[in-house]
């Protein structure tokens, strides 16, 4: 037997054959790096590819501080998706942390401080570069908050469960310090992944009372009467009012102009009151009038100056924006300046409204995280003050805290008063509904400064809307006073 | 039958030309290495999940050290002249399977699968230095051709009188232990084909007729082994299990074409493999399915159903990038069913990135190339076949599963030699190596200075 075939040695052949084998490993080779190095990023990313969620959920999430401590926390479930959120007084302060749900991502500041919380926020890391070289991310970083601990609380116990929502904020620097919506819900029901996390999801957003809606920030309601307050600003800057204790030429009932119908008030003695006694006592007919004395023009400027039809506020999470219509015929306009029509606003931007007249007409840009740290505690960024801007003539807002004053003092808001301290409010109740059907939405917004004081300290809105209550019961003064009047007192105290 | 035995006379008489260093302690030097290795991958592990060494680092150093040292004292002893280098790629490759197992074991504490595998390993490198105790002579092996062939086909039927599992009918159950006896039969289906196309090569290169220049041989000596060759690929595609089915089919055309260097075998075997392919994709849907995921792995996540296996062995592998997550830090656990069997290259390739899974695809291209270089070496046609032809096993088998997980062929059930779980294919890979040390062996005894081996 020859080692010769078809005339050529086997060596040959079997050379042959070891190049084939060689191919097939360069094959491989180049399919590994086309695989590894090549698609490696679209791969990474593809939303099927568990991995950057597994990551996420690896380390503890940051926690975000109110008062100095931590309302939130990490759990070590042991599972593949690792730390799960969670809340202490979840319900509390659901309003501001939102939730982070390992299945239904993330909302509020638990959203917005997603990168520092999460620790994919380049700031966290020591120097830059430092996650490229440990292929991980830093422990997530903490969000402190400007909420004041005892102001939320008060304005949660005393809303006691009732549907409403109270907005606070620091009218001279713009801090937020108290956000509550209720009825509320625990978001550490959606933090995991499981079942009974998916069963809260699908309970909370078919509940018709509607637990996660952020009544403070993220839903508008007409403003009514506490509108009266813009519409005033409005007049005196415009030079319509010169003397609040002048009499003005306002009939009752006033009948829209170009229409037939006739505007009423609920109590007697409006007609021609001065700024004064209507402001005091709430004429719908007299603000009714004034707004079209002022005009769309000068109405819409003033509103817009407060924070209406503002759609770019970020506190750092969006707010909804409130609306002030700006086409508008006279009758509308009437109606606008008294806060129906058009006009809806959430509680924050009616706390805005008072903080301004509270600070000397200057209003800052409201904010709820005064900083974000590392887990240590150095700081990585301050949310810091933000620039403010005149919206009325200093002169206006010494007037219109004048005006609130009295209502406090001796008018609709008797019930905010607070010994030791100046308490400046509006009340409102605000009608809505086809044909004014629905149940009364009832306001009050109000700003206190202590005597001993220099700056005012709070300023505040309130909202409640009570489907429970008898029509007739609901006011401004009577549901909605009491509870700005706590959240008040506790910032004072504080 | 009896030409075997002549040759084997003649070569014991005649004394080598010239003496061959052995080696030996080079082997020994880089096996020492390739536990060390393995020793260090456990430990990686272990420290990468619990911050601690594993407690049981010393006695798997200990298992796989002893095991190896017996392998290495049956070469020192009997074969002597042995290529120092497969034994050394045997025992990392092995070592890093256990590793790798032990590793994705800590994903699924209630399916451990690690225990299993290193009674398989001890199995298999006690075959090893069994065959190498045993069989003084490869050319032995010649003379049993037909049994080997009888056994095989005994070995590729048995399974379809037991239960499919996973839709593939390539296990058999006895006492809690699952054998794939296809592993074994590919090794005898070596030795056939070896012995066969050794003894009749000329008449296939030579005799038959010429077909537009192409010569094809005559039925009778073409008639046996084609019919073999049928009956395997017939038992496989109706046991399901492709992956073999290819494998055997490539060995086949491989040998052939060695033996006979005829181009026209490369290109029958070319069309042939076209057509099987077409048939069996038009007819059996679970083919069609491995096709069409080949094309489109990621179809089933744009059709909202999640990443299927393969989506998820490439996603595994993606992650490696080119240095990898490191042992224990990976996710490939992700892939689900046959982590830790099909799919165990995808832990490799996102733990140890692209690096690592080349030096793998590298440690394989080094066993196969000392395979080829063996045969180079032998002067008798059985050995060179046989030595090429447990080589290709090698490498085809490599080609198709690791190609099948990276994406680059339709993906084909298959163990990863020594790496993946399964107890068979652990046994017939060490059987692979004690043959290639036993060839090479004989290949540098019998070296009479004529030609570098």
């Amino acid at each position: 037997m020859s080692e010769y075939a078809n005339g050529r040695p086997m060596a040959r052949y079997i050379r042959h054959a070891w190049a084939f084998c060689a191919l097939l490993l360069v094959a491989l080779l180049v399919n590994a790096a086309r695989v590894q190095v090549v698609q490696a990023g679209s791969y990474g990313t593809n939303p099927a590819n568990r991995r950057p969620t597994i990551a996420r959920y690896h380390q503890p999430r940051g926690d975000i501080l109110v008062g100095g401590e931590p309302v939130t926390g990490s759990t070590d479930t042991g599972e593949q998706l690792r730390y799960e959120r969670t809340y202490r007084d979840g319900p509390l302060y659901a309003p501001v942390t939102g939730f982070a749900s390992q299945l239904y991502g993330t909302t509020l500041l638990e959203g917005a401080e997603d990168a520092v919380l999460s620790g994919s926020d380049p700031m966290l890391s020591p120097f830059p570069l430092w996650n490229d070289m440990t292929r991980g991310p830093s422990p997530g970083g903490d969000v402190v908050t400007t909420l004041d601990q005892g102001a939320q609380r008060a304005a949660y116990r005393k809303l006691a469960g009732r549907k409403g929502a109270v907005a606070a904020i620091d009218p001279v620097t713009g801090r937020i310090l108290a956000l509550v919506s209720t009825p509320s819900y625990d978001p550490a029901a959606l933090s995991g992944n499981s079942e009974a996390t998916a069963s809260a999801w699908e309970r909370l957003n078919h509940d018709p009372e509607r637990p996660m809606l952020n009544r403070a920030v993220r839903q508008t309601y007409p403003p009514g009467s506490t509108f009266k307050v813009v519409t005033a600003a409005a007049a005196l800057d415009a030079g319509v009012v010169t003397d609040l204790d002048a009499k003005t030429d306002s009939p009752d009932p006033y009948r829209l102009p170009g229409t037939t119908t006739r505007l009423t008030n609920e109590g007697d003695g409006c007609t021609d009151a001065p700024v004064r006694e209507a402001f005091e006592w709430s004429c719908n007919t007299v603000f009714a009038k004034l707004g079209v004395d002022v005009g769309a023009a000068n109405m819409s400027a003033t509103a817009q100056a407060f924070g209406f039809n503002d759609t770019r506020l970020r506190i750092p999470f969006s707010v909804s924006p409130s609306t002030f219509d700006t086409h508008v015929d006279k009758a509308q306009l009437a109606l606008s300046s008294i806060g129906q029509y058009n006009t809806r606003a959430t509680p924050l931007q009616m706390a805005m409204v008072a903080a301004a007249v509270a600070n000397g007409g200057r209003l800052r840009a409201p904010y709820l995280v005064e900083r974000t740290t590392r887990r240590g505690g150095e700081t990585i960024a301050g949310g810091g003050v933000r620039p403010d801007r005149q919206v009325m003539r200093p002169s206006t807002a010494v007037r219109l805290r004048e005006l609130m004053t009295d209502v406090v003092r001796e008018g609709t808001g008797a019930n905010a008063a607070i010994p030791g301290a100046t308490v400046g409010g509006k009340t409102g109740t605000a009608q809505h509904g086809v044909g004014n059907s629905g149940v009364p939405y009832a306001w009050f917004v109000s700003w206190a400064q202590a005597d001993a004081d220099l700056e005012p300290k709070v300023a505040v809105a309130v909202v409640v809307e009570d489907a429970s209550a008898d029509r007739g019961e609901i006011s401004g003064g009577g549901d909605a006073a009491p509870i700005a009047k706590e959240v008040m007192r506790a910032v004072l105290r504080s | 039958m009896t030409k075997a035995g002549t040759t084997l006379a003649a070569t014991q008489a005649s004394a080598p030309a010239v003496r061959l260093p052995r080696r030996r302690g080079i082997e020994l030097a880089l096996i020492v290495l390739a536990v060390l290795l393995s020793v260090y991958g456990y430990c990686a592990v272990g420290v990468a999940r619990t911050g601690a060494v594993p407690p049981g680092a010393v006695g798997y150093g200990a298992g796989l050290g002893v095991l190896a040292l017996f392998a290495h004292l049956a070469v020192r002893i009997r074969a002597p002249y042995a290529d120092p280098l497969p034994l050394p790629i045997g025992v990392l490759l092995n070592g890093l399977g256990l590793v790798l197992i032990y590793r994705l074991d800590l994903e699924t504490p209630g399916d451990r699968a690690a225990p299993a595998q290193l009674v398989w390993s001890t199995l298999g490198m006690g075959l090893f230095t069994l065959v190498i105790l045993v069989l003084r002579d490869h050319r032995v092996l010649q003379r049993y051709s037909y049994v080997c062939v009888v056994a095989a086909l005994g070995l590729l039927l048995l399974p379809i009188l037991f239960p499919a599992v996973n839709g593939a009918r390539i296990w058999i159950r006895i006492a809690g232990f699952s054998i794939q006896p296809s592993e074994f039969a590919k090794v005898l289906l070596a030795v056939f084909f070896a012995a066969y196309l050794a003894a009749n090569r000329s008449a296939l290169a030579y005799t038959g007729r010429r077909l537009w220049r192409m010569q094809f041989p005559t039925g009778r000596v073409l008639g046996p082994i084609v019919t073999i060759w049928l009956l395997s690929v017939g038992v496989l595609v109706l046991e399901r299990d492709l992956g073999t089915s290819l494998l055997f089919f490539g060995l086949f055309v491989v040998l052939l074409y060695v033996a006979t260097g005829r181009t026209g075998w490369i290109a029958v075997g070319l069309v042939l493999a076209v057509l099987g392919a077409f048939a069996v994709g038009r007819l059996e849907p679970h083919v069609g399915g491995r096709i069409e995921d080949w094309l489109h792995p990621f179809a089933t996540i744009e059709a909202g159903l999640g990443p299927n296996q393969l989506s998820q062995s490439l996603f595994a592998f993606a992650a490696g990038g080119v240095l990898g997550t490191g042992l224990g830090l990976g996710h490939s656990i992700l892939i689900g069913f046959a982590a830790k069997s099909d799919f165990i290259l995808a832990t490799a390739g996102e733990e140890l990135g692209l690096a690592g899974l080349a030096a793998v695809f590298l440690l394989y291209a080094l066993l196969v190339e000392r395979g080829y270089r063996a045969g180079l070496a032998l002067r008798e046609p059985f050995g060179r076949l046989l030595a090429v032809g447990l080589a290709s096993i090698v490498a085809l088998q490599v080609f198709v599963i690791a190609g099948g997980v990276t994406g680059l062929i339709p993906l084909t059930g298959m163990a990863m030699p020594f790496l993946a779980q399964g107890g068979s294919s652990v046994v017939t890979n060490w059987a692979i190596v004690a043959l290639l040390i036993r060839v090479s062996d004989s290949a540098r005894r019998q070296y009479d200075g004529r030609e570098a081996p």
